[in-house]
């Protein structure tokens, strides 16, 4: 056999070279076409590379502007923001959901709710890369767990956020309303750019309504963040610019009252300054803690509320349309007077009931054996129904309807009270389209005395008493008060709409205002026990609701009405009687008479603004004051 | 000619001239620079690419100094010894596959170790690389050559049965080093253009065939990930899509050394293994490839010419097969992580972080050095 050096030709050697320059050829090609490909990559398509290269490690974030804080009229704080430890998710770069979530759930308490809201929030649409709270007020020892096991949990993060806190959300609940996670719905209205680091949005109230004024607008951050996305450092940043805060009309001390008055009850209380409108006080009872909606409330939770019999969610005092009873008599005595309806001096015999024709239904007083002669001042002041469904039936529903209306009834008088409902004005046009039938005057009988088909909030009802507090003049019922930041109120609050009511007879104002006086001061007037010892003088009215409608002759008695079917009791009034500083109505849900429930808490009301915080002597000037106080 | 002297330089003159210091330690101080020029730029930039682990560098220094004395012994042993162990050695190679495909050890579902106890542990793939073209080439040399059609044949088989075996691993990246090795030994001996043309209509024929029968999912997946990477881009797309935009945001001059945002803020896998490159592209820019690849091209050009002056037919066979192994790895790994060829897994020589590819790598310039150090005076 040759070995090596034995054959080894020169022809085997010129073969090889041979071979080896072609090799050498397809080395030169090859790297020369790496070269050509890096002359590509690096040269021709630089620009594009560096874009992909910049936009991996640059990410421009929002940050969210912190939120307005609401103030009450003299400075309490009503609305803050607190810092809250979350530890969040952002499954986009969750390397496992199920694993991750075990995980989680062996370093810190996750309860099933947590896990729940989580999963509901997981199938909600929200933006690529929006991280989804797991769990909020995390304690600093679960922070610090958190940090140590940080690395082993790509996508996980702990962060800390401003969150709404109420500090007195029960009292505040049906007034501030509150914020809570931006839903699909929300999602699709908002100005995505300005919301882009935003998770809360008003979801009632105050909150609400003034979301653009309490939101501020966007900043930006141009982070560099590695491939897990950890924040690096900050390259560049544009701070956003806070929400202003807010002032409300809104005393709290009073609205504390409020609540104590109607506790154990369900009711509402209003109370308007007449020469603002500003709204002082506005009670639903029970109410809620709103605290637990900002965060996302668990079901549990909210059905104990929704379920409850109370019904603390809803609003009464905006949302609550009461049929306004007798509380409607001063309104309907300005348009019988300014009608020509009646007069002054117009003298009936009350034998207890009205009758349309001689053999018609009886429709009957309160008082069974009637009132006798009875006048306008005495038909107010002793509530007398006969008078009434009298100078209804004169009056016709058009002319009640339209005096009605300038009261305010059957629309959303307020310029900033979110939800206000328009209660029932009813009127020929509503009752044909409505309930197919037409207008029957014992329709306008029952109207005369605040039954029937109509409809009132206790705002609405506080809101036409004002107007008579106010001899005509205007004042649309408004939370604001003041913006404490570069807008001016007139920007943000809705322009004031309403005419004054003027009357044929102006002195006709000082007439059923003197009525209303009676009620309270009167040898027979019906609250006079809840005006007893006072060193001003008010002016009022007492009502009641039916919720329980009473056949022809039939007796009524409370007792033996179970208490969810007694009557509502109703009241409204202001006072100083010449100088009005508050306004007030009282609705207390089967609270039976007016006089006796709802009476005396809207004197504790007027005791509480004009004595206890003493707006009784000078208010305007006080109130002015105190505006940079207690804060 | 310059490089004519350059390539000369160093080399035993048969003629008499007096033997120079390197001929004596059996070292070709022209290969010796250029290598050790690459392995210390080599591990600067791993210092960048495995995030200033120092560590990391170290580890790598240590793994290239054993790798440098194992290069220095195989440059001390004759050809001769390396002719005579080949058919041993290749038996042995096939025993240790067979070992590894019943009873290996690994990992991601490949079997790639051997872990006999008393020996540490080894992968005889690698050993392949060297034995199989070592095993080719003494099966040809034994012949005339241009082989006939017969040894070609025979000559396939000994390199295809190896392959055959490490595809079964499943090893990718190194059967078709193993493969390209012994088959460039085949080329090399003067396989006719003939037949190399009928091979290559073979393999164009049966390539669809292959696609349907012999490739598995997830080697079909880096094809179609090759062709288009946007279709998957944080998973199978990823890689390449991020080592293309490093290389590519690199631009001319590069980032500068640790600055590259792509492999240190973690978008860059394997930056210290397989992708290494990436990071020396995206650091020092197209100049910095460039010199790169000259250096490369610079250590084939001198390979190929110890090959071309070797004096027998089995050194030349062998010296210019793992000269062309060396220049598949550089061309495979740069190809495949600039986006122009399939993902595999094959290092970029003598800098990616790793250790047995690299004493392999440098057994084998050993075995270039020792070929063209230990020359016998010919019966004139």
């Amino acid at each position: 056999m040759p070995w090596g050096e034995f054959k080894d030709t020169a022809a085997e050697r010129r073969l090889f070279q041979r071979r080896a320059l072609v090799m050498l050829t397809v080395v030169v090609l090859a790297l020369g076409g790496l070269m050509a490909r890096m002359y590509q990559l690096q040269i021709v398509e630089n620009d594009t590379y560096t874009t992909l290269s910049d936009k991996n490690r640059v990410q421009v974030q929002s940050v969210p502007p912190p939120r307005g804080l609401i103030y009450d009229r003299n400075g309490e704080l009503l609305a803050e923001n607190r810092p809250v430890f979350s530890v969040t998710v952002v499954p986009e770069r969750v390397e496992g959901m199920d694993e991750t979530l075990s995980e989680l759930e062996g370093i810190i308490n996750v309860s099933d709710q947590d896990l729940e809201r989580f999963e509901r929030r997981l199938h909600e649409p929200r933006r690529p890369y929006q991280e989804i709270p797991l769990r909020y007020d995390l304690t600093e020892e679960e922070i610090a767990k958190l940090a140590v096991h940080r690395h082993e949990l790509p996508g996980v993060e702990v962060k800390a956020e401003l969150v709404r806190y109420y500090p007195h959300s029960v009292l505040t609940s049906h007034v501030l309303g509150y914020v809570g996670r931006i839903n699909r719905e929300e999602l699709q209205n908002i100005d995505a750019v300005n919301y882009a680091g935003t998770n809360y949005i008003g979801k009632s109230g105050i909150e609400k309504f003034y979301e653009k004024t309490l939101h501020g607008k966007v900043g930006y951050q141009h982070v560099e963040t590695n491939a897990r996305g950890r924040i690096l450092r900050v390259l560049e940043r544009e701070n956003p610019v806070p929400g202003e805060d807010l002032q409300l009309q809104l005393d709290l001390r009073l609205q504390k009252k409020a609540y104590e008055l109607l506790d154990g009850r369900r009711g509402a209380v209003v109370a308007i300054e007449p020469k603002t409108g500003g709204i002082l006080a506005l009670a639903s009872v029970p109410g809620f803690d709103t605290n637990k909606f900002v965060t996302g409330i668990s079901v549990d939770d909210y059905r104990e509320l929704r379920e409850s019999k109370d019904k603390p969610l809803f609003n009464r005092a905006l949302r609550g349309q009461y049929p306004p009873g007798s509380t409607l008599k001063p309104m309907l005595a300005v348009a019988a007077l300014d009608s020509g309806a009646t007069t002054r001096t117009k003298k009936i015999w009350d034998p207890g009931y009205f009758q349309l024709n001689d053999t018609g239904r009886r429709y009957r007083d309160w008082k069974r054996w009637g009132h006798g002669w009875v006048d306008l001042k005495k038909a107010i002041a002793q509530s007398c129904d006969t008078y009434f469904y009298g100078v209804a039936v004169d009056m016709g529903v058009d002319t009640m309807s339209g005096y009605l209306s300038s009261f305010g009834f059957g629309e959303d008088a307020t310029l900033d009270v979110s939800g206000a409902l328009s209660g029932l004005l009813p009127s020929r046009e509503w009752k044909r389209a409505a309930r197919k039938e037409p207008w029957y005057p014992g329709d306008s009988v029952n109207l005369g005395i605040g039954q029937g088909f109509m409809l009132a909030t206790p705002l609405q009802l506080a809101t036409a008493t004002a107007l008579i507090a106010n001899r005509g003049q205007w004042v649309e019922p408004r939370l604001l008060k003041d913006v404490l930041g570069d807008d001016p109120v007139n920007k943000v609050l809705p322009p004031e709409t309403h005419e004054p009511l003027k009357l044929k007879n102006p002195s006709d104002w000082e007439y059923v205002v003197d009525s209303m006086a009676e009620v309270m001061e009167g040898a027979h007037g019906t609250a006079r026990r809840a005006a007893q010892g006072a060193p001003y003088r008010m002016a009022g009215k007492t009502g009641t609701a039916q919720v329980y409608s009473l056949e022809e002759d039939e007796e009524y008695d409370a007792n033996e009405i179970r208490e969810r079917l007694r009557d509502h009791a109703l009241f409204v009034g202001f006072a100083p009687v010449d100088d009005p500083k508050i306004v007030v109505s009282v609705i207390v849900e089967n609270g039976g008479s007016g006089s006796g429930t709802a009476a005396p808490v809207a004197r504790a009301m007027f005791d509480t603004w004009l004595l206890d915080l003493k707006h009784g002597e000078d208010s305007g000037k006080v109130s002015m004051a105190n505006t940079t106080g207690a804060n | 000619m310059a490089l004519k002297d350059l390539m000369d330089s160093g080399s035993a003159n048969p003629l008499g001239r007096p033997r120079s210091i390197w001929t004596t330690l059996h070292l070709d101080p022209v290969l010796l620079i250029l290598l050790l020029l690459l392995i210390c730029s080599g591990l600067f930039v791993l210092y960048s690419g495995a995030d200033r682990n120092i560590e990391v560098v170290k580890a790598q220094g240590i793994r290239m100094t054993i790798a440098f004395v194992v290069m220095l012994v195989f440059a001390q042993l004759d050809p001769a010894v390396f002719r005579r162990w080949a058919p041993w050695l290749y038996v042995v190679g096939l025993i240790a596959l067979a070992a590894v495909l019943v009873a290996g050890v690994g990992a991601k579902g490949a079997q790639r170790w051997l872990a006999i106890p008393g020996l540490p542990r080894f992968q005889p793939s690698e050993l392949m690389k060297l034995v199989v073209p070592m095993m080719a080439a003494w099966y040809l040399s034994r012949h005339y050559l241009p082989p006939r059609f017969s040894h070609v044949v025979v000559g396939l088989g000994i390199v295809l049965l190896p392959m055959g075996m490490i595809i079964e691993q499943p090893d990718l990246g190194t059967s078709l080093l193993v493969g390209l090795a012994g088959i460039f030994v085949v080329f090399f001996a003067g396989m006719s253009w003939k037949l190399i043309s009928a091979v290559f209509a073979l393999v164009s024929v049966s390539a669809p065939l292959m696609w349907f029968f012999v490739m598995r999912d997830y080697q079909k997946q880096r094809v179609l990930t090759l062709l288009d990477p946007q279709s998957d881009p944080l998973g199978a797309g990823w890689n390449i899509i991020q080592s293309k935009t490093a290389i590519g945001s690199g631009g001319l001059e590069g980032k500068g050394w640790l600055l590259g945002t792509q492999s240190h803020l973690e978008f860059l896998p394997e930056s210290h293994t397989d992708f290494i490159v990436a990071v020396l592209a995206e650091e020092f820019g197209f100049i910095g490839m460039a010199l790169l690849l000259t250096t490369y091209f610079l250590i084939i050009l001198r390979c190929l010419y110890i090959a071309a002056t070797a004096q027998d037919s089995f050194s030349r066979l062998v010296a210019g097969a793992l000269t062309m192994t060396f220049f598949i790895y550089v061309f495979v790994n740069v190809g495949m992580v600039s986006g122009l060829l399939p993902v595999v897994g094959v290092p970029l020589p003598l800098i990616s972080y790793g250790g047995t590819s690299s004493v392999t790598l440098m057994a084998a310039f050993g075995v270039l050095m020792s070929i063209h150090t230990h020359r016998r005076m010919l019966a004139a």
